[in-house]
């Protein structure tokens, strides 16, 4: 059974100009153990669909679908104070910008333990033992003392290890990462991704990576979902998406990739990839 | 024109830091005695990790920083802009595009404002010759006579930084300086843009240094390339060279962490992961 399924989900947003839909009808499901890589440029609604799982989205989206389930369980229909126990434990979060995501008043230490005191209801001692635990797990040197430092004495990609550490606290299921690398420099994003991975296989969570990068699906992913202006284009296996891409805009996608210049000019989307109706008929 | 346009001999540059009420005050070496040269209608790609010194080295070229030491020579000539004001010729040869094209904009400035301003202050032409000439260039750049008048936040990210070249082009430079001009775009959007200054090269005979540390944008874009790290440069050479055969260690952790988006690469994964 898979953990995440979600069947036709759209999110409009109320705006002047009418409702707008940012994801329109959009369906994917995630297994244990297993990486799925949502790819998208900005205004896919990759990041969008994600935070509707999460509930994290503004009163002004509306949030539709045919099936929105977590483990079994309705997503849409739970009360918020139940869905309140599922996100932050059962399903976690990493965003893009590190430094942006952690409270800068408050100590590491400080943020790991909220989430183990407010899901995991543990002790004092207890709290600390396993947030020294986890910055261990996460690869941050002399963790014991790292637990009194602020944001802003780390670097960006020690911010990012302290979000995996506040994501993985209460071993969740499912982790999705919101394009995690991106602020990164290309050595740390290595070891980022190579870190997400090992904790992936470790505690054999599902993994969905939100990204725009290319060669971070080629890395890390077991699926992909393609998505563009809010639809689904393809999903396929990785090692099928860059071998035989069936829809024209992952084939676009493809090309643009400098790694693949043949010319001294790059192909652009809009050589493959331009009306509507082609946009449509590629989401069907 | 014979010679490079832009020679740097044993660029230094040292920033000294206060320590605050009762700390000492220490030297940061951001620049540590860089040396290297650009020929008309080349591109050098300067690449290296945040904190390396690569924006350092942009603001020294574009003459907006001085160096602490070393000889910087643009056209043949020696600039050194601690000891003497430059000339607005001077200016006019170098022109700098940022990496941010939503900081770059002032957003209270409509773009046909924010393209005659360079000629506004640095050249005598009258109100109608700028317009024409803001007109043409935004043309050149793949925008409309439409957008004219409007402001930097009715566009999207690929078009603001197509405004920035076009106003880094208004004085007709020969060197310009792209400080991680696509890192903030989308894909299809980078795309286009590596185009445009592809063609503007050929157009103007341009000379580009672009800072970068996306590896598969510059081994697209760039003729030579430099490799810095923490301020110095441990590699230097044509594209070619230093792709296929990096010699510093550096380099090839570099190359290494670059995920690589090819089927064989994948293959190679998914059977490690099968494996273990």
């Amino acid at each position: 059974m898979p953990l995440l399924e979600i069947e036709n989900l759209v999110v409009e947003f109320e705006t002047a100009s009418g409702p707008f839909r940012a994801v329109d009808g959009v369906s994917l499901s995630v297994s244990e153990r297993e990486v799925l890589a949502i790819v998208g440029e900005s205004g896919s609604g990759k990041s969008v669909s994600m935070l509707a799982v999460m509930g994290l989205l503004p009163w002004t989206a509306k949030v539709m679908a045919d099936k929105l389930a977590f483990d079994g369980r309705d997503l849409l229909s739970l009360d918020v104070a139940e869905r309140r126990r599922i996100v932050g434990k059962d399903i976690a979060m990493i965003f893009q910008e590190p430094m942006a995501s952690l409270n800068p008043c408050f100590t590491v230490g400080f943020q790991i333990e909220e989430v183990l005191r407010v899901h995991m209801k543990m002790d004092r001692a207890r709290r600390r033992a396993r947030a020294v635990e986890l910055l261990k797990a996460v690869g941050i040197p002399e963790p014991a003392e790292r637990l009194s430092s602020y944001p802003h004495q780390m670097s960006g990609g020690q911010c990012q290890r302290v979000m995996i550490a506040i994501a993985i606290a209460c071993n969740p299921k499912l982790l999705i990462a919101d394009e995690p690398t991106t602020a990164l420099d290309v050595t740390i994003q290595k070891q980022i991704l190579d870190l997400l991975m090992r904790l992936q296989a470790e505690h054999g969570m599902g993994l969905i990576m939100i990204t725009h990068n290319m060669g971070v699906v080629a890395e890390t992913a077991d699926r992909v979902v393609v998505q563009y202006k809010g639809r689904k284009m393809e999903e396929a296996d990785v090692l099928s998406l860059f071998e035989t891409p069936k829809s024209a805009y992952t084939r676009a996608l493809l090309a643009a990739l400098p790694d693949n210049a043949t010319g001294d000019r790059l192909p652009t989307i809009s050589d493959y990839f331009d009306d509507e109706a082609r946009i449509a008929e590629a989401a069907r | 024109m014979s010679g490079p346009v832009l020679e740097a001999k044993n660029i230094v540059r040292d920033y000294h830091v206060r320590g605050g009420m009762f700390g000492t005050s220490r030297t940061v070496h951001a620049v540590k005695g860089v040396s290297f040269s650009v020929d008309e209608g080349r591109t050098l790609a300067i690449v290296g990790e945040s904190g390396c010194g690569k924006s350092t080295l942009a603001r020294i070229i574009t003459m907006i920083d001085a160096p602490t030491s070393g000889e910087l020579k643009i056209d043949g000539a020696r600039v050194d802009i601690g000891k003497a004001a430059l000339t607005p010729e001077m200016r006019r040869k170098v022109q700098i595009v940022f990496q941010n094209p939503y900081g770059s904009l002032n957003p209270r400035q409509k773009i046909g404002d924010v393209l005659g301003e360079p000629l506004l202050i640095n050249t005598d032409k009258s109100a109608g010759e700028r317009r024409d000439l803001s007109m043409r260039m935004l043309k050149k750049v793949g925008l409309e006579e439409k957008h004219f008048n409007r402001y930097p936040h009715m566009f999207s990210g690929g078009q603001r930084q197509r405004i920035a070249i076009a106003r880094a082009l208004m004085l007709n430079p020969r060197l310009l300086v792209l400080d991680e001009p696509v890192s903030a775009l989308d894909l299809s959007v980078q795309a286009q843009v590596l185009n445009l200054l592809a063609d503007l090269q050929d157009e103007f005979k341009l000379t580009y240094v672009f800072i970068s540390h996306d590896l598969s944008v510059v081994r697209y874009i760039a003729d030579e390339v430099m490799v810095m790290y923490f301020g110095e440069a441990v590699e230097y050479g044509t594209r070619d060279a230093v792709f296929s055969d990096p010699k510093h260690d550096y380099t090839r952790t570099l190359f290494a962490a670059t995920p690589r988006a090819d089927v064989a690469s994948i293959k190679a994964r998914l059977a490690k992961k099968k494996a273990a």
